[in-house]
């Protein structure tokens, strides 16, 4: 069930500030895609500068898993559907 | 996942044949013998086949799934109103087949009912994209071999589908991080040799398509 964010009132500041919504997109190790590979789908899906993706590319291989875009449910949930068209292994959660 | 292996610096002197993809003023191009196109052929057409259903890899070539929009070649009024009749039906199970549920994962690791819901609206997507990528190779490749030259978006379906077709050599083999170090005590005799070299011809081409696109 998607959770809307809460606008929250700073006291003093008068500026509203939404919360960062919990939904996030995890790619997950797995054998067989390759390093190169990865790092270009970073880049090709989510506009990252090579040294980003590259950066969430070792994530992915040395931690197993990686955070690699948050925001809505819904946006996610496509963002994981690209990843899989892609071939890689990625999964939603909104709470890491 | 994998690195670039032992062939990432292959010798200015190789054959052209094992030279893999490489960039041109034309799009990038590879040289394939007829050996090495009819084993990507059967390869792709496998694959359409398992995720598309029978006569998937011989049906005409529907609309390319676009490079940003994988499920594109499933969008359309059609689909749409399937998916609006179904809304009651149950979540979709996951597949069975190990091969499948690699290809078709989950999108949630610990909640059955939203990865149904999830697979629901976006699994034929899916399946439409990895069928349409398949059809791109068998479209290009011819089964005589010789030099193929691909546009970017033609290269794009070679890299998707290149990619499946490992993934589910991958599950199939047992592939680990580290199957190079294993392709050598393979036996000769065991049935799974033949398919190890394959794959790591087909991960060597792959690599070779990535760095020519990048």
């Amino acid at each position: 069930m998607s959770v809307a964010p809460a606008e929250v009132e700073r006291p003093g500041t008068g500026e509203v500030v939404v919360p960062d919504t919990p939904w996030v997109t995890i790619v997950w190790n797995d054998p067989v895609n390759l390093m190169s590979y990865v790092t270009y789908v970073f880049q090709k899906v989510f506009g990252y500068a090579k040294p980003r993706a590259e950066k969430l590319m070792l994530d992915v291989h040395h931690k197993g898993k990686a955070v690699v875009s948050s925001g809505a449910r819904e946006t996610m949930e496509r963002d994981a559907e690209i990843l899989h068209g892609y071939g890689l292994w990625a999964t939603v959660s909104h709470d890491r | 996942m994998s690195g670039p292996g032992e062939y990432g610096d292959a010798p200015e002197i190789a054959e052209e044949m094992m030279a893999g993809f490489r960039r041109t003023p034309r799009g990038v191009s590879a040289r394939f013998t007829p050996a090495q196109a009819g084993i990507i052929r059967s390869l792709a057409g496998q694959l359409a086949e398992l995720v598309g259903g029978p006569g998937a890899a011989e049906a005409p070539a529907g609309p390319q799934a676009g490079p940003d929009v994988p499920s594109q070649a499933a969008d359309g009024p059609l689909v749409d109103l399937a998916a609006i009749l179904d809304d009651a039906g149950p979540p979709a199970a996951p597949p069975e087949d190990p091969v499948l549920a690699r290809l078709l994962p989950d999108a949630y690791g610990d909640d059955a009912e939203a990865a149904g819901e999830f697979r629901r609206y976006t699994e034929q997507g899916l399946r439409s994209g990895k069928v349409a990528a398949a059809r791109t190779v068998l479209g290009t490749l011819p089964s005589s071999g010789g030099r193929v030259r691909l546009s970017a978006g033609d290269a794009e379906a070679w890299l998707r589908s290149l990619n499946d077709v490992r993934l589910a050599l991958g599950v199939l083999l047992g592939i680990t991080e580290d199957y190079e170090s294993e392709l050598g005590d393979v036996d000769r005799a065991d049935p799974r040799s033949a398919y190890l070299q394959v794959y790591d011809w087909l991960t060597y081409l792959q690599e070779t398509l990535v760095r020519a696109l990048h």
